[in-house]
């Protein structure tokens, strides 16, 4: 693979480049702000690369092609925005059900509701505690540069068939629409489509094959639970977070996506002025990283999260360090756009224990 | 210091503040820099102002928007009173004294720029061209890259349809680079 390359995109377009490279072969979307490069691209590069673009009639039927095309083992992606993610829970639901795989990506935007059309990270909730009915989980990835738009969304097909889940790739409205060069580069190895094993391609010649969500018998359901389960767990593996200046801070700054690059630069800022501060960026937030930050809050690290919402993820940290310390909070509230400058306050009273 | 640079660039819409702000960053990364270009949203959109941020940084960059920049291009009153306050202690304000009243420059906190744009573009025969002269003139207070940089990526950011603008440009960076020189 050729690593030399830059090309300088959007978010939005190194995701719909991401997924071309990881031969997804269809694509099902509908417009909203500020995702909306997605579609444009798929739209005249999905065909050129032999696949089926759908401009399809709302987000619930997008979210239900796309149920459709990963029965049948077909890579397959969607994109939204917020509201339009929303729409699309019910179809998300069925698909980790019937362990069916399949990308969503989804471009945060200002919420509740029609909200705005700049950057937030008020569905995190939605993304990692399932969002639709139910008892599930999709595999969240947040990527925080235009590469790891790229990249992630390169890793997002790869599990959503080795595990049989959705999984979801969580940007925003600033990854969506930030250029930024990124080196392309094409994995090795891929099919356009897999799941031999289960796929709905046709029974001639093979025992029929059912992909359900019902499961009406005694103990049937139970044993899908159980079974989702253990995939749940199995998925722990997986759990990734990068660590910036941690080994000697004293409080470490945890944020993701977007808001953990831009509160990189105040971590590094506040370096150069001699304060011992790091930061963790987890880069999956379901499963999350729970591991690397417990290791850190035994080292007698104390923590603040911030986060382009009123407090979701921070549950997350809470939880995963709850036996020995606990986490400071700091919003930067959706319809507001932050910058370093307003890190910098909290971080300093954080690590002064105010 | 490795080389850093991030710059607020606003006008009006229709001014090409986009279009010179893709072509800072496009340049720089064909320069070897880390770069990141970002139009702004949310309130920043109202007020009569379009803008964009660009960053170019020899280190890896962290946030892409930024509250008080090193530098600015100013191509319109109202983002001079939006964001000539905003501007770092020192920092590069390229204005367009074609359309900005240069008795308003802070000239004694940071390094003001008088740069007739349109009337400098227009002598080369198109107005729209302003947005290229304070451009050159950028290039030329902040020495960030040679001007060749930008002048060899116009091709890239200038769609195929107007591409027999492109020497018309090379020239409108140049003589907004010639002006301060």
């Amino acid at each position: 693979m050729s690593k030399t390359v830059r090309i300088f995109v959007k978010g939005n377009e190194a995701v719909s480049r991401g997924a071309l490279a990881a031969k997804c072969r269809c694509f099902f979307g509908y417009p909203i702000t500020p995702q909306n490069e997605i579609p444009e691209f798929m739209s005249s590069e999905m065909p050129k690369a032999g696949g089926e673009f759908v401009q399809a009639e709302s987000e619930v039927a997008a979210a239900n092609m796309l149920l459709g095309a990963g029965a049948c083992g077909v890579r397959a992606m969607t994109s939204s925005s917020s509201p339009g993610v929303s729409l699309k829970q019910e179809a998300i639901s069925y698909m980790a059900g019937s362990e069916i795989p399949a990308v969503i990506v989804n471009m945060n935007r200002g919420g509740p509701g029609l909200g705005d059309i700049g950057p937030a990270q008020g569905d995190y909730y939605q993304s990692t505690r399932g969002g639709g009915h139910g008892d599930y989980r999709l595999l969240v990835l947040a990527p925080s540069t235009g590469q790891e738009a790229y990249d992630m969304t390169i890793q997002a097909f790869d599990l959503a068939f080795k595990y049989r889940n959705p999984v979801m790739v969580l940007g925003d409205a600033i990854l969506g629409q930030m250029k930024e060069p990124i080196t392309p580069w094409i994995p090795e190895n891929i099919e356009s489509e897999g799941g031999e094993d289960w796929r709905l391609d046709g029974a001639n010649g093979r025992e029929k094959r059912l992909i359900k969500s019902l499961f009406l018998e005694e103990g049937a359901l139970a044993g899908q639970n159980q079974k989702l389960q253990a995939k749940y767990d199995a998925m722990k593996e997986m759990a990734d977070a990068e660590l910036f200046d941690t080994e000697d801070a004293e409080l470490v700054v945890c944020a993701y996506g977007s808001i953990g690059r831009i509160a990189k630069s105040a971590v590094r800022k506040l370096r150069k002025e001699g304060k011992k501060v790091g930061l963790f960026r987890p880069k999956t937030l379901y499963p999350f990283p729970e591991k690397p930050l417990l290791k850190l809050a035994k080292e007698g690290k104390r923590f603040l999260t911030v986060e382009h919402n009123l407090g979701q993820m921070v549950d997350d940290v809470r939880l995963a360090i709850r036996t020995v310390a606990d986490s400071d909070f700091f919003p930067i509230y959706p319809g507001n756009l932050p910058t370093p400058d307003d890190f910098e306050e909290p971080i300093l009273k954080s690590l002064e224990g105010k | 210091m490795s080389r850093y640079l991030d710059s607020i660039i606003a006008g009006f819409g229709g001014q090409g503040v986009m279009l010179i702000g893709n072509l800072l960053a496009y340049a720089g990364m064909q320069e070897g820099l880390n770069v990141t270009y970002i139009p702004v949203y949310g309130p920043e959109m109202r007020g009569g102002t379009a803008n964009c941020t660009v960053v170019l940084a020899e280190e890896e960059i962290g946030s892409p928007i930024i509250r008080r920049p090193t530098s600015l291009i100013i191509m319109n009153r109202p983002s001079l009173d939006k964001f000539q306050t905003r501007l770092q202690d020192g920092g590069i304000n390229i204005i367009n004294s074609s359309l900005v009243d240069m008795e308003l420059a802070d000239t004694k906190r940071v390094n003001c720029y008088a740069v007739p744009a349109n009337e400098i573009a227009d002598k080369l025969g198109n107005t729209r061209m302003a947005n290229m002269v304070a451009l050159g003139a950028f290039i030329e207070a902040t020495k960030i890259m040679p001007l060749d940089a930008v002048v060899n990526s116009l091709d890239n950011v200038i769609s195929a349809h107007y591409s027999h603008l492109i020497p018309k440009n090379a020239e409108a960076l140049q003589a907004g680079a010639d002006h301060i020189k």
